[in-house]
């Protein structure tokens, strides 16, 4: 992955904004940005939750060349989708998904911030949900919970401990699925061979992009 | 002369004969007005009320009417008798729709309306009618001064509205500074690339056009005359001097752009790869020419990277450089980058703003060099050093809050306009009396030479030879209400010289340039005032017998209307006369009056006036209230219904600048308690219809104290105003709280006499 990093970094030299509109998703929408700075007021997440940078200083560093502390930032982590600051632009940029687009990106070339909590959530939904076609609850909070050792992991399990109890009672945690029992997904092999595709196409589709035209 | 004879009639409609007693109105202009004919009718405005006067008129030979109803603002096409002398009472508007219907109020109710019908039987009997402008000029061949793109464009329309065109340009050729673009910002759907200036195909058509003669390499040497009979000299290059008659004039000098050498921080000067935006605009003319990209000039090889830095120069709050926006800057810069992207995507292009402004569809404009990769960066640039072929931009980014620096081969100052206004009349003035003041030693004439480069039009007016200059240079325009008009009746400045604009904005405005002064020559032909009294047939007369050269009404017109003869009297220039007034209200010796408004026609209203006596407890107040706005607003009060004082008594006045003092000292001796002016503001953001009116009128009413404690009264006595046409909610109080005040003092000792 640091391979990728620096054989995109060398070939863009200094031209980030290139690089970002090139290989991030909706990258071509940086550019457009009037630096009005609506989006980064109307964010519910108000950086109070410790953004580095709001959308409009992400926008403004990638024209400006910034790359480490574009890619390194926690910035487009932290985002909620809310889509308030996608509703608001006034050049109807999908802020939204630009993030999200410049995420994915700094995570392909393993430049995207380490131990960094959404991060680590958005990877472990991802495996479990793809692994067993669904959901696994049980297994999702155990792998967040014992995500800095066993001794955090059973602080936090006992300090849920009435929460958990209640989904229990109510049928809305079936602790079955720890041991493999509990809601399953019908077709396993189906949803497998689905993503296996997708995977595919988007590998295509992003090899085309990483190699330089001509 | 025929003999006069006087008429009043009282309406009785829209209720007013249920609140007043119009037996006792009859009465009032029966015996205080003395008028030949009284009629009373139910509803005058209607047609068979209106064929009544018109059957007095022909039939009883009535002469002068006092129409005793609604407000003179109201029903004046029904009320339009122009063979005779009439006067409005208003009892409508002034009086039943500004008091209760109650049992108490209906005595000064009735007090108030009889005094209104008084007042207007003395004021028409003051009058006489106007027989319009005799010493007119029917001149209808325009000149417009300056071949750019607002010349050009004002000398077309004139053109294709049928009326002939002299324009004088100064240069060899016609189209000015877009004639130095290499393309022009879009005009048309869907505003995404650059145009062609269009300056060709407008000489084309002005060459095409028999209306318009031109002269090139051509400068106005003499301005004499006044609308629809202006004489110009014209120096043409061989030396020799052309003259020709015209009727109205349009300045469309236009603008230079503000000198890049008075910004040394940013590079220019010391290296040629920092230029202003004719600098690319000419750099970008000759690639075109060579079929080359824009080149560097250091070494010329092809621009690799570009930075543009807006505001340069302007909106500087130091006062140092331009403190305003010029407004077309940012456009401008777009189109340059474009000019770079449309030639080669890879050249990097930063454009560093603070705030980008693209007026109307510019923004579309921008967006289209967003997305052809335009980079829009906010930041302040401090500094621009050349370095080797290269500069070195130093900004701060704004959105990051930091300071860095940029690498260009190529970096564009966009520096805005300066205006192209010729002599600063104001400063000229002021000169001498600045020289005698400084120590001895400082040369006056360098005074006079930094604020005064070569007059334009060359005027042989009195009150000096170019337009009365405004902000920044900007020639006169009465840009609150009317931007089109000037202090010179019959002279309309259009384009850049005006205020900062683009080449759409300018071509507007010099298509309404041109309409003005169309309709300038036309009212002077018929001997008819200009706005804002168009067609208004009176004018000043002097009764030259009794002037004494004081030379205040040559000094105060704001129209620049009134001369100096030989013998140093007065002449007036009745073509180029707004009939504002303020001459009359400056004379001292109250020799200018007008037919029908004179020292007389409103000190007869002041006379006209019952003043009851100490005992009765009822103060009078004099209210002088300009037309233009105080009394509209005074008349809308009425329409809502907003109730005031039923002491006071309203006079209209054409200007607070027509106000005499005589008429205030009048009042007074003649017992009123107080009087109240009611004028526009004034100053720089000036509401005043005719500019400096209201100023003057004030300044010449603030030394009405010294009257006031020369008669032993309280200088409160007299009051001034400010009034907007919108304060009509708010005046009634402000008219209440001063009649409370007056109420408060004794009543005035001069009752009586």
């Amino acid at each position: 992955m640091g391979d990728m990093n620096t054989q995109m970094a060398d070939r863009y030299k200094n031209n980030f904004l290139k690089e970002i509109e090139e290989q991030a998703e909706m990258g071509e929408w940086v550019k457009m940005c009037m630096q009005c700075g609506l989006c980064s007021g109307s964010c519910p997440t108000n950086f109070q939750a410790g953004w580095d940078h709001p959308p409009q200083e992400i926008f403004m560093m990638i024209r400006a060349g910034k790359r480490d502390e574009v890619l390194a930032s926690n910035s487009m982590w932290m985002c909620t989708s809310c889509y308030n600051c996608y509703v608001r632009c006034p050049r109807k940029v999908p802020v939204t998904h630009v993030m999200h687009g410049i995420a994915e990106y700094a995570y392909r070339i393993g430049r995207s911030p380490k131990n960094q909590p959404t991060q680590h959530l958005s990877k472990t939904f991802w495996d479990n949900c793809t692994k067993y076609g669904r959901v696994n609850e049980v297994k999702l909070t155990q792998t967040l919970y014992f995500k800095d050792g066993i001794g955090s992991g059973i602080k936090k399990a006992m300090e849920m401990q009435s929460v958990a109890m209640g989904l229990v009672k109510s049928g809305r945690l079936n602790l079955m699925e720890a041991v493999g029992g509990g809601h399953k997904c019908k077709d396993l092999k189906g949803i497998h061979a689905m993503l296996t595709k997708a995977k595919e196409l988007e590998a295509q589709r992003k090899a085309a992009k990483a190699t330089p035209a001509g | 002369m025929a003999e006069n004879k006087t008429a009043a009639y009282i309406c009785k409609g829209c209720e007013i004969d249920k609140r007043v007693d119009v037996a006792g109105l009859v009465k009032a202009a029966t015996k205080s007005g003395k008028m030949n004919l009284v009629r009373e009718h139910d509803f005058l405005c209607s047609a068979e009320g209106v064929a009544m006067i018109k059957n007095d008129i022909e039939n009883e030979g009535v002469t002068h009417a006092a129409l005793c109803a609604c407000s003179r603002r109201a029903k004046t096409e029904a009320f339009n008798f122009p063979t005779i002398a009439m006067s409005r009472g208003n009892l409508r508007e002034g009086v039943i729709w500004i008091r209760p219907d109650t049992d108490e109020a209906r005595e000064t109710t009735q007090e108030m309306a009889e005094d209104y019908v008084r007042m207007a039987c003395a004021e028409v009997k003051a009058m006489t009618v106007p027989p319009g402008n005799q010493k007119t000029g029917s001149v209808k061949t325009l000149l417009v001064v300056g071949g750019g793109m607002s010349g050009m464009t004002s000398a077309l329309e004139s053109s294709k509205a049928g009326y002939k065109v002299v324009l004088v340009e100064k240069s060899a050729a016609l189209g000015g500074w877009a004639a130095k673009l290499y393309k022009r910002v879009p005009t048309r759907e869907p505003f995404k690339a650059p145009e062609d200036n269009g300056v060709a195909d407008m000489v084309a058509r002005i060459d095409a056009d028999s209306n318009i003669k031109v002269y090139l390499n051509a400068t106005i040497a003499k301005t004499d005359g006044a609308p629809g009979r202006f004489k110009v000299d014209i120096a043409i290059e061989s030396g020799s001097m052309a003259q020709e008659d015209v009727g109205a004039i349009i300045q469309a000098t236009g603008f230079t752009l503000y000198d890049a050498n008075k910004l040394p921080e940013f590079g220019y000067g010391k290296t040629p790869n920092v230029v202003d935006q004719a600098g690319l605009e000419a750099l970008a003319k000759a690639a075109a020419a060579e079929g080359k990209p824009i080149c560097r000039p250091s070494d010329g090889q092809p621009v690799k990277s570009v930075v543009f830095v807006q505001c340069a120069g302007q909106r500087d709050p130091s006062g140092t450089h331009l403190q305003y926006c010029s407004g077309f800057c940012c456009n401008t810069s777009i189109k340059q980058a474009t000019y770079f992207k449309d030639s080669n995507p890879d050249i990097d292009t930063v454009v560093l703003f603070t705030d980008l402004r693209t007026p109307g569809n510019g923004e579309d404009f921008y967006r289209a060099a967003q997305n052809r990769g335009v980079v829009f960066s906010k930041g302040v640039v401090s500094q621009v050093t050349p370095n080797g072929n290269a500069c070195t931009v130093k900004f701060k980014d704004l959105i990051l809050n930091e300071d860095t620096e940029a690498q260009a081969d190529l970096v564009v100052l966009a520096t805005g306009m300066v205006p192209v206004s010729g002599v600063n009349i104001d400063a000229v003035a002021a000169a001498p009396v600045e020289a005698e003041a400084a120590v001895e030693g400082e040369a006056p004439k360098e005074v006079v030479a930094t604020i005064a480069p070569e007059s334009i039009l060359n005027l042989t007016y009195r009150q000096g030879p170019d337009m009365p200059q405004f902000k920044h240079g900007f020639t006169d325009s009465h840009f609150i209400c009317f931007p089109y008009e000037t202090r010179r009746t019959g002279i309309y400045t259009a384009g850049p010289v005006r205020r900062p604009m683009d080449i759409l904005q300018a071509q507007e405005d010099a298509t309404g340039a041109a309409m003005k002064a169309i309709q300038a020559m036309e009212n002077a032909g018929l001997g008819k005032a200009a706005h804002p009294r168009a067609g208004d047939l009176s004018f000043p007369t002097v009764r030259l017998e009794g002037c004494t050269q004081c030379k205040r009404c040559t000094v105060e017109c704001p129209f620049g209307a009134i001369d100096e003869d030989e013998k140093r009297f007065p002449l007036f220039n009745e073509s180029r006369c707004r009939r504002c007034g303020t001459c009359m209200g400056a004379c001292p010796v109250r020799v200018i009056s007008f037919e029908n408004y004179s020292v007389n026609t409103v000190g007869a209203q002041i006379k006209a006036v019952d003043v009851p006596d100490e005992f009765s407890e009822k103060p009078r107040i004099l209210i002088l209230a300009c037309e233009n706005d105080a009394y509209p607003a005074l008349d809308m009060a009425g329409m809502n219904r907003h109730e005031y004082d039923p002491y006071v008594r309203v006079i209209p006045v054409r200007c607070l600048g027509s106000v005499n003092t005589i008429w205030i000292t009048d009042a007074l001796n003649g017992g009123y308690d107080g009087v109240m002016l009611m004028g526009c503001k004034h100053g720089e953001d000036y509401q005043c219809h005719f500019v400096k009116g209201s100023e003057l009128g004030r300044y010449r009413l603030s030394k009405v104290g010294d009257t006031l404690k020369g008669m032993n009264l309280e200088t409160d006595r007299v009051k001034d105003l400010e009034v907007a046409i919108t304060d009509m909610a708010t005046l009634p109080q402000k008219i209440n709280e001063y009649a409370a005040l007056i109420k408060s003092f004794p009543p005035s000792p001069f009752k009586g006499f």
